[in-house]
């Protein structure tokens, strides 16, 4: 299923390239992504990962446009949708380009819509505004994109407003709405966070079905690696504004080149640690406004030395044990080879 | 729906009772014969006429069999007689009601439009000249009473410009404005700030976002997604706020003689014709209660999270 680096960057959707976003506060400037780069394929799914905090979220805003400017400004970095950046074209072409070919889901679907319009409404607007539909036909299109994501009675329900829905069913309303147009990418930042355990599985398989079945590029924005495992391709592990390792899924999961990616893994609950306490990563992650010097990592880190302290590891490859590149296999640690192979 | 209209009107019907009954107890405790005066200076006075009088206004007897008969004409279309021109109270407050809602309907409209519309500009614009100025002016408005900027209003415009008379005409459009402005400058202010901080904190919310991310046009975003939201405080304001607007009239009226109920119940208050004193308050509780009816229905329609129960 993971695609091989090459192939991925070279139909790459879109690529994110060392992009900077900081948010100017009171207390000063919060640096929030420090030089993120990514890239996603046309159905190719990238999870990225992360504490709280650690900027999943701010990239995703800076891709789609939707950042909060100000305090927020972003001070680096192009973000290239088949090639063209999307920074610095014109605005209206930026607009024709979200909601058609890229699109959004957010984390809480009862925040994410708008209380005073009906769904029907809110999912038309979509065909309304790209398509110069009339009212009549966007409303009988959002029917079928309520049947489409399996929502009981769409027609009965499509005049209906997001607070008369479950919160499942919100987020299949969401999903919808990023569905209209057949993007090419969809962003779902924790679509399943806000939801009951029960419901967040379904929601999940869904949104991986619909990608199929479209081809879509996906962007998983989770802290949950229980979720990432099954749908993902690749990961991307994000501390303090940068990326810290990259991965396709199952080589991360079988031998992570991080120690803090190391820690994460170790913090997943499972079945035969029953009783034991759970493990967790010692310490807190970072204030923006003051981020360590050399690995912003270091503090935390059990593998910590001088170096750690004094210099900032770049994000480089990854080798095997008889010293050939493992491609798609990134990690920004000094001792990645410890790491890895020690 | 059905319901829910008829109970509205049960407690509107109680409130306008309640309110009726506070006042005429208020009025009759009141020391100083209201008639008195009709039958000459307090030295000449026939006690006969008096008596009279206070046989033909009721005021012989007890307070709860006037209010009664008040009551009991009143739900006949018929609210009495005043002591001073001996005409029907309707009669004489009917135009003076049209007048009055010139003005008001005037004020609510500035209210609504110039201040809803600099508070959104102000929040649009955060942080600019324009944001820093709104709140400045808005700021010390607030703490300003009614009369003083009418006296300003009236000194400036009408006496040292001379852009209009000093006696307001009520049937030239013109003229209202003055006056209008007076009476609605201060919830414009209040609907200002209030406006600004709803849209600020609607401009951040996640649906906008959304908005932005199905990419809806900028100006569509505005207009449909934020303004629609942030006009459901403002609308409620503006409902909530128009028993103080019928307050300020009063005090507007005087200062600018527009011949409204306003200026009509402080002449009364003075001569103590009560009569009129409390056709006014009828009047002005019944279209309290009724104005707050239509907000919570208005408030119901542009939320649809509110339920009517
Ligand atoms: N509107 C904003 N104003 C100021 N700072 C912001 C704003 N949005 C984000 N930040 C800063 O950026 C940092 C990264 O936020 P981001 O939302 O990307 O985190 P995240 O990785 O998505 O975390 P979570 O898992 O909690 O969603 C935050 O810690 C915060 O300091
Ligand atoms: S660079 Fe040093 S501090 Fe950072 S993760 Fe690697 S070992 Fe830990
Ligand atoms: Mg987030």
């Amino acid at each position: 299923m993971a695609k091989s680096e090459e192939s991925a960057a070279g139909a790459a959707l879109l690529q994110v390239d060392d992009l900077q976003v900081e948010f100017v506060t009171r207390d000063g400037v919060a640096r929030a992504v420090n030089g993120v780069s990514y890239s996603v394929g046309a159905g190719e799914t990238l999870a990225v990962l992360g504490e709280s905090g650690s900027g999943k979220s701010v990239t995703a805003q800076a891709v789609m446009g939707i950042l909060d400017m100000p305090p927020g400004r972003i001070t680096g970095g192009r973000v290239l949708y088949r090639g063209q950046d999307l920074l610095t074209m014109p605005e209206e072409q930026r607009r024709r380009i979200r909601g058609r070919k890229i699109a959004m889901i957010f984390q809480d679907a009862l925040s994410a819509l708008n209380p005073v319009f009906s769904v029907g409404w809110q999912l038309g607007e979509v065909f309304r505004v790209h398509e110069g539909m009339s009212k009549k036909d966007s409303l009988r299109r959002a029917v079928e994109l309520m049947d489409r994501v399996r929502i009981p009675a769409a027609a009965q329900r499509v005049n209906d407003y997001p607070h008369q829905f479950s919160g499942g069913m919100r987020q299949r309303i969401m999903i919808a709405m990023a569905l209209a147009l057949e993007p090419d990418l969809i962003i779902a930042d924790e679509p399943t966070t806000a939801l009951d355990v029960t419901v967040q599985a379904q929601v999940m398989d869904l949104l991986a079905e619909l990608q199929a079945e479209y081809n879509m590029g996906l962007i998983l924005i989770t802290h949950d690696l229980g979720v990432v495992a099954d749908v993902a391709d690749k990961i991307a592990v994000m501390y303090a504004g940068r990326i810290v390792e990259t991965a396709p899924v199952h080589e991360l999961y079988a031998g992570p080149a991080h120690p803090y990616t190391k820690g994460l893994l170790r913090s997943i609950p499972r079945l035969d640690q029953k009783g034991q306490d759970l493990y967790a990563i010692k310490g807190l992650p970072p204030s923006l406004l003051h981020i360590p010097d050399g690995c912003a990592f270091n503090p935390r880190c059990e593998r910590a030395a001088d170096r750690c302290r004094a210099e900032l590891p770049l994000l480089q490859a990854v080798l095997d044990e008889d010293g050939a590149d493992l491609p798609g296999r990134r990690s920004a640690c000094h001792f990645w080879k410890e790491t890895l192979h020690g | 729906m059905g319901r829910y209209l008829l109970r509205r009107l049960g407690q509107m019907i109680v409130v306008l009772l309640g309110a009726t009954l506070i006042l005429f107890a208020c009025l009759f405790v009141i020391p100083g014969d209201p008639v008195g005066s009709l039958a000459g200076s307090e030295r000449s006075r026939d006690p006969a006429v008096v008596e009279q009088l206070h046989k033909r206004y009721g005021l012989d007897k007890p307070l709860i069999v006037q209010y009664g008969t008040y009551v009991n004409k009143l739900v006949h279309g018929d609210m009495g007689e005043d002591y001073t021109q001996r005409r029907p109270v309707a009669e004489i407050l009917g135009p003076k009601l049209v007048n009055t809602s010139k003005l008001a309907i005037a004020a609510i409209v500035f209210d609504a439009v110039i201040g809803a519309g600099v508070g959104a500009l102000a929040a649009l614009k955060r942080y600019s000249l324009w944001d820093t100025v709104v709140t400045l002016i808005t700021t010390i408005l607030v703490g300003f009473p009614t009369f003083v900027i009418g006296m300003l209003m009236l000194n400036l415009f009408a006496v040292q410009l001379k852009w209009v008379p000093v006696i307001g005409d009520p049937s030239d459009p013109v003229q209202v404005v003055l006056p209008a402005i007076t009476l609605a400058i201060i919830d414009a202010a209040l609907v200002a700030r209030l406006m600004r901080g709803t849209m600020l904190e609607v401009l951040r919310a996640d649906y906008v976002k959304t908005a932005i991310a199905k990419g809806v046009p900028r100006r569509q975003v505005l207009l449909k997604h934020v303004m629609r939201n942030s006009v459901i405080p403002v609308v409620t304001y503006i409902g909530i706020s128009f028993g103080s607007l019928l307050g300020g009239a009063i005090i507007t009226e005087t200062i600018f003689n527009w011949d409204g109920i306003g200026m009509a119940m402080s002449t009364a208050i003075q001569q103590q014709n009560n009569p009129i004193v409390v056709g006014v308050a009828t009047w002005g509780v019944a279209i309290f209660v009724l104005l707050n009816l239509v907000v919570d229905l208005l408030y119901a329609m542009l939320d649809p999270r509110i339920r009517l129960s």
